[in-house]
């Protein structure tokens, strides 16, 4: 069983969120999706102040068998990128919430509120 | 519905992750899939091969029917366990399967074919037996288990569960194969590392199975098994090639026996047409993945990647690659992934073997 950490939101595509203090939303891929993909080897990030539409291919994620699409959860602009993670792939398959992959910042901060919790996160994962 | 092999309860009971591999629920691996590869370049892992078919030929004119049915000259069988990897070709020159062959006495060759085109292939032989009418017998083994055990210790610890078997496999050379009781044990793999493949009745398989995991043999995934076979520079059938490519152009002529008088099936289109691809591997410079499909822009034209992977012993991606003719070792080209062009070497398509990095 995969961990699905209750405080945080999360998507169908297998992305997770968290709201943080200054507003902005940090953005990772969830440990169910870090399982189905296996050994991540490589992950390519958006450039800082690229603005995506909620749905729209933000960033690559590829294990040595696939690669992932990782979706934009929400319409926003990208204000980081965690490099330490684009350089040792492999940390999110350790903890896929502690090594995140983007910030953003959202158009409408209530988009965040339509998003799945953790018990309908399971739910669908379990599926 | 899908199939299972014998050994499926004990993947489950290991942690395995399943995947549909063709029809088949097999397990792609067992938690990682990068430290199941490391565990056969540098001690030992044991992958379950039940999926794959035996096929017995037997009968007087065995040899004389293998040799018109494969494109690689069953002659070249004349020591007892000798083995020999072959295509089977359609009369297109298309690969029906590619598959080895035990050469065990005058009367008795044990071929290995796919999982996913076993039932083809045992149809195709029967078809070509009825109409050529040799003295033979063609029978699927599907009472059979196969266990691969390969890495550098996989003999000692084959020896080690299996004490019996020692005597009988301890003198074979590599593509070598012998009987030792109930069990077939063939110096053969699919990995570029030393090692076995086990025969042996199903019934037994799920207790050597779980022996060999106790004598600290890691058992390992499809998911290993094909950045393994990858390194090594062996071909994924389906992948590499298909009835719609010819051996020579997937890096197989020296699988093909061209002279003499043999009249085998494909031969006279392999003749006519000739060579028409470069097959070679490619290394990938920049930061990114190489996948199967993409393209490759050359000076010549435009090729296509038809294995790629992340290379775990190499920390590379590499791939192989069926390009225009003309292109050659130390080229430089582009690969063309998602809307980006990344910079590749094309190399010898082989990358990794006993161990170590031949690139």
């Amino acid at each position: 069983m995969s961990n699905i950490p209750a405080d945080l939101k999360y998507t169908p595509t297998h992305e997770w969120l968290r709201r943080e203090a200054d507003g902005s939303i940090t953005v990772g891929i969830t440990d169910h999706a870090q399982e189905a993909l296996g050994d991540l080897v490589y992950i390519e990030l958006p450039a800082v102040g690229a603005r995506f539409a909620a749905g729209k291919e933000m960033a690559v994620v590829e294990s040595v068998k696939a690669a992932a699409d990782v979706y934009a959860p929400i319409a926003g602009i990208v204000t980081a990128v965690n490099q330490e993670t684009a350089d040792a792939p492999e940390g999110v398959n350790r903890d896929a919430y502690a090594n995140w992959l983007l910030r953003i910042q959202p158009d409408n901060p209530a988009d965040v509120d339509a998003l799945l919790d953790a018990a309908a996160y399971a739910k669908l994962a379990e599926e | 519905m899908l199939k299972t092999t014998v050994l499926n309860a004990a993947h489950r009971a290991m942690g395995a992750r399943m995947v549909d591999f063709g029809g088949w629920d097999m397990p792609v691996n067992y938690g990682s899939q990068i430290d199941e590869h490391h565990a056969v370049r540098r001690d030992c892992g044991m992958f379950d091969v039940c999926h794959m078919c035996p096929v017995d030929v037997r009968g007087s004119g065995a040899r004389a029917f293998l040799s018109r049915l494969l494109a690689n000259d069953v002659d070249k069988l004349q020591q007892t366990g000798k083995a020999l990897y072959s295509c089977m070709l359609n009369p297109e020159g298309g690969v029906i399967d590619d598959l080895i062959v035990y050469y065990l006495d005058e009367n008795f060759f044990r071929i290995v074919v796919n999982a996913g085109t076993a039932d083809k292939d045992i149809a195709w032989m029967h078809l070509r037996l009825a109409e050529w009418g040799y003295s033979a017998e063609v029978n699927p083994r599907r009472d059979l288990a196969m266990i691969a055990v390969q890495g550098p210790n996989a003999r000692a610890k084959v020896w080690e569960v299996l004490p019996d078997t020692r005597a009988a496999s301890e003198g074979l050379k590599p593509f070598f194969a012998a009987g030792c009781g109930e069990f077939f044990v063939a110096r053969t793999g699919y990995t570029g590392e030393d090692g076995f493949e086990i025969m042996l009745p199903s019934v037994k398989a799920v207790e050597i199975w779980q022996a060999l995991a106790k004598a600290g043999v890691a058992p390992c995934g499809l998911g290993a098994r094909d950045t393994l076979r990858l390194e090594a520079g062996m071909n994924l059938y389906g992948q590499d090639m298909d009835e719609n490519v010819s051996p020579l152009d997937a890096g197989l002529a020296w699988t093909v026996a061209l002279t003499g008088e043999r009249h085998f099936v494909g031969r006279q289109t392999l003749e006519s047409q000739g060579q028409q691809h470069e097959f070679l591997g490619l290394i990938l410079l920049d930061k990114g993945v190489l996948r199967s499909h993409q393209k490759v822009h050359c000076t010549q034209g435009i090729g296509e990647i038809t294995s790629g992977t992340f290379s775990p012993t190499l920390q590379q991606s590499i791939a192989l690659a069926r390009l225009p003719r003309g292109v050659a070792v130390g080229d430089a080209v582009e690969v063309e992934i998602r809307d980006k062009r990344l910079k590749a070497k094309v190399v010898k398509p082989v990358f990794a073997r006993n161990g170590k990095a031949m690139i």
